[in-house]
This record gives C-alpha cells, sequence and structure tokens, in this order.
C-alpha cells in the first residue's frame, strides 16, 4: 500500500527506500530555538508543542468563559461544562465510593486535556494529536501512578498498602511463589504502563489511518482513470474514518480517566 | 521480507484479544438485555474489562514497530 502510494506519487516510478513511519509525528524545532536545552535534554519548541499549547489554550479559554459569570441558570457553555463536570462526579462516586469527591479535580483534569489533546487529531490546520507522542501519555500515566500509589500509601499507611499489594490475603500460603512477583508486577508496573500504551496506541494508529485516508484521496483521485477507484473510496471512507477517530478520541479520554479511577479505588479501599 | 514480519506480529496478536472482546462485549449485551436495570454498572465493568483485554493486540501493535 505504502509503496503503491509512494510510486503513485512520484508518477509512476519510485526507487530508493521509503521515509520510516516516524516521519509521520517527528517534526523540526523552531529555527530559534534549536540551541535551548536543561540539562542536557533538548528543549524543542517545535509543531507538537504549539498544537499542545494551542489546545490548552482553547480549553482555558472555554472553561474560564463558561464559569467566570455562573448564572443561576446557566447558558450554553455553562450547561455543557457542568453537565461534564457532573459526569466525572457521578464517575468518581460510582467508582471509588463516599471518598471519590477529592479526586474528582485531578479526573476532570485527566478528561478535559486528553479530550482536547486528542481531538487536535481531527482540527483543519492542526491534524496531529500531541498524545501520539509518548511523552504526553507517559508523563499522564506517571501522575496517574503516583497519584494512586500516594492514594493507598496515605488511606492504608506504607507497610499496610504493599502488604496488601504484594500479599493479598484469602490466598493460600503456598501461592505467595506464585502470586507475589504477578501482583507486585501487574500493580506497579504493568498498570501505568498499560494506561500510557493504550492511549499512545490508539493515537498513533488514529493518525496513521487518517492520513492513509486523506493521503489516499490527495493521490488516487486526480490520477484517472489509473487509480481513481481507490480515490473514490477513500473518499467515501473518509467521512467513516472521521466519525470512527470521533468516536475513539472520546473513548480514550473516557477510559483513562475511568481506569485510573479504578485504580485509586483498588488503592483506598483495599481488596476484600 | 522485514514489512510483513511486523504484519504478521500485529494481525497474530489481534486474534485472541478480537476472540476475548467478542464473548466480552457478547456476554455484556446479554446481562443487559436480561437486566436492564443493571445496564450502567455492567457497562463500566465491561469498559474496565475490555481495557485489559485490548492491551495486548496495543502491545502487539506497539511490539509490530519496535522490532
Amino acid at each position: 500500500m505504502a509503496l503503491t502510494l509512494a510510486a503513485a506519487e512520484w508518477g509512476g516510478e519510485f526507487e530508493g527506500t521509503l521515509d520510516p513511519i516516524t516521519s509521520l509525528f517527528e517534526f523540526a524545532p523552531l529555527p530559534a530555538f534549536e540551541d535551548l536545552a536543561l540539562f542536557g535534554v533538548d528543549l524543542w519548541i517545535n509543531r507538537t508543542i504549539l498544537i499542545a499549547w494551542f489546545m490548552t489554550l482553547v480549553a482555558m479559554t472555554l472553561l474560564v468563559a463558561a464559569t467566570r459569570n455562573p448564572q443561576v441558570v446557566p447558558g450554553k457553555l455553562q450547561s455543557l461544562v457542568e453537565m461534564l463536570v457532573d459526569f466525572i462526579r457521578g464517575l468518581a462516586s460510582d467508582i471509588i465510593g463516599t471518598k471519590g469527591a477529592r479526586y474528582v479535580p485531578l479526573l476532570t483534569t485527566f478528561f478535559v486535556f486528553i479530550l482536547f489533546m486528542n481531538l487536535a487529531k481531527l482540527t483543519p490546520f492542526l491534524m496531529l494529536p500531541p498524545t501520539s507522542r509518548i511523552a504526553f501519555p507517559l508523563f499522564l500515566a506517571l501522575i496517574a501512578w503516583g497519584v494512586y500509589v500516594g492514594a493507598g500509601i496515605k488511606e492504608q499507611g506504607f507497610v499496610h498498602y504493599f502488604k496488601e499489594l504484594a500479599f493479598p490475603p484469602g490466598v493460600p500460603k503456598a501461592l505467595y511463589v506464585l502470586l507475589t512477583p504477578i501482583e507486585l508486577l501487574s500493580n506497579l508496573v504493568l498498570r501505568p504502563f498499560t494506561l500510557m500504551l493504550r492511549l499512545f496506541a490508539n493515537m498513533v494508529a488514529g493518525h496513521i489511518l487518517v492520513v492513509i485516508t486523506l493521503v489516499a484521496i490527495h493521490v488516487f483521485l486526480p490520477s484517472f482513470p489509473a487509480g481513481s477507484l481507490v480515490g473514490v473510496f477513500a473518499l467515501v471512507a473518509a467521512p467513516l474514518v472521521f466519525g470512527f477517530e470521533l468516536l475513539i478520541i472520546g473513548l480514550q479520554a473516557y477510559i483513562f480517566t475511568m481506569l485510573a479511577a479504578v485504580y485509586i479505588a483498588s488503592s483506598v479501599e483495599p481488596a476484600h | 521480507m522485514e514489512n510483513l514480519g511486523n504484519g504478521l506480529v500485529f494481525g497474530l496478536a489481534t486474534l485472541g484479544p478480537g476472540i476475548g472482546l467478542g464473548i466480552l462485549i457478547g456476554k455484556a449485551i446479554e446481562s443487559m438485555a436480561r437486566q436492564p436495570e443493571a445496564a450502567g454498572m455492567v457497562r463500566t465493568t465491561m469498559f474496565i474489562g475490555i481495557a485489559v483485554v485490548e492491551a495486548l493486540a496495543l502491545l502487539g501493535f506497539v511490539l509490530a514497530f519496535a522490532i
């Protein structure tokens, strides 16, 4: 597929190697910031960062505009944001229980941040989700990890929390040989890892899908009559792909928030 | 040949989770239809299950590019 696309773009003949798929995601830094570094880590301001800043600004503007001057009878924007907060509050109280109210601000931040970062995937002129770079999901997952481990230590005490984690009660003693490494690995390593990977992989796959659909339209539709059938197919498929991606965007934000809440709940209320 | 391997890694990695997701969502719909008043709880639990099952397929997706 990729080779055919490249050949068509090239004018029928294609020689040489293809760009690796990462070239869809990696961008050069703005010229002014090429030398910017902190402790040997490059602080490049590139397209991804600019998109992230822009989407953050949009989210902040919307939230501030909705809540700065609250009315008793809410307007359209205010009722939308109230619905969102209500939704997260319901999720927190459903999953975490009575102690959930404390985590509503964090969960709302997760949801709004991920939703807006993902929405950049389908925003015209941006068309790149910053969450498809590993740093964003990585630090989101690290925050979630820190919060649920911290909540466990705070609610149950350091020793008790790790004892419950490593030696879940109600299991025959001999099984601990098997169970303890698995439990420790799954609770402390695999949870944040899959949390990160789920968001990251979904966004990467979605971005590649959108790019392939749009490039197929761009390349095949004008090449009459050789590949115009593929072009027409891509043209018909594009709205469906966009709709599907919109579903994925909302679903990933929701799943990340919900799983963070589930992990916090497992720390706040020890397993029975 | 290398690309073929990448494709195979992801393709094979989706087999198990695909079957798992089918069973999981099917059972969830079944229980929702049987007891509509428990739909909210079933849906939440279903999403947690989906998230766990899906992780395997995503691992395959990442490994396909990493290898």
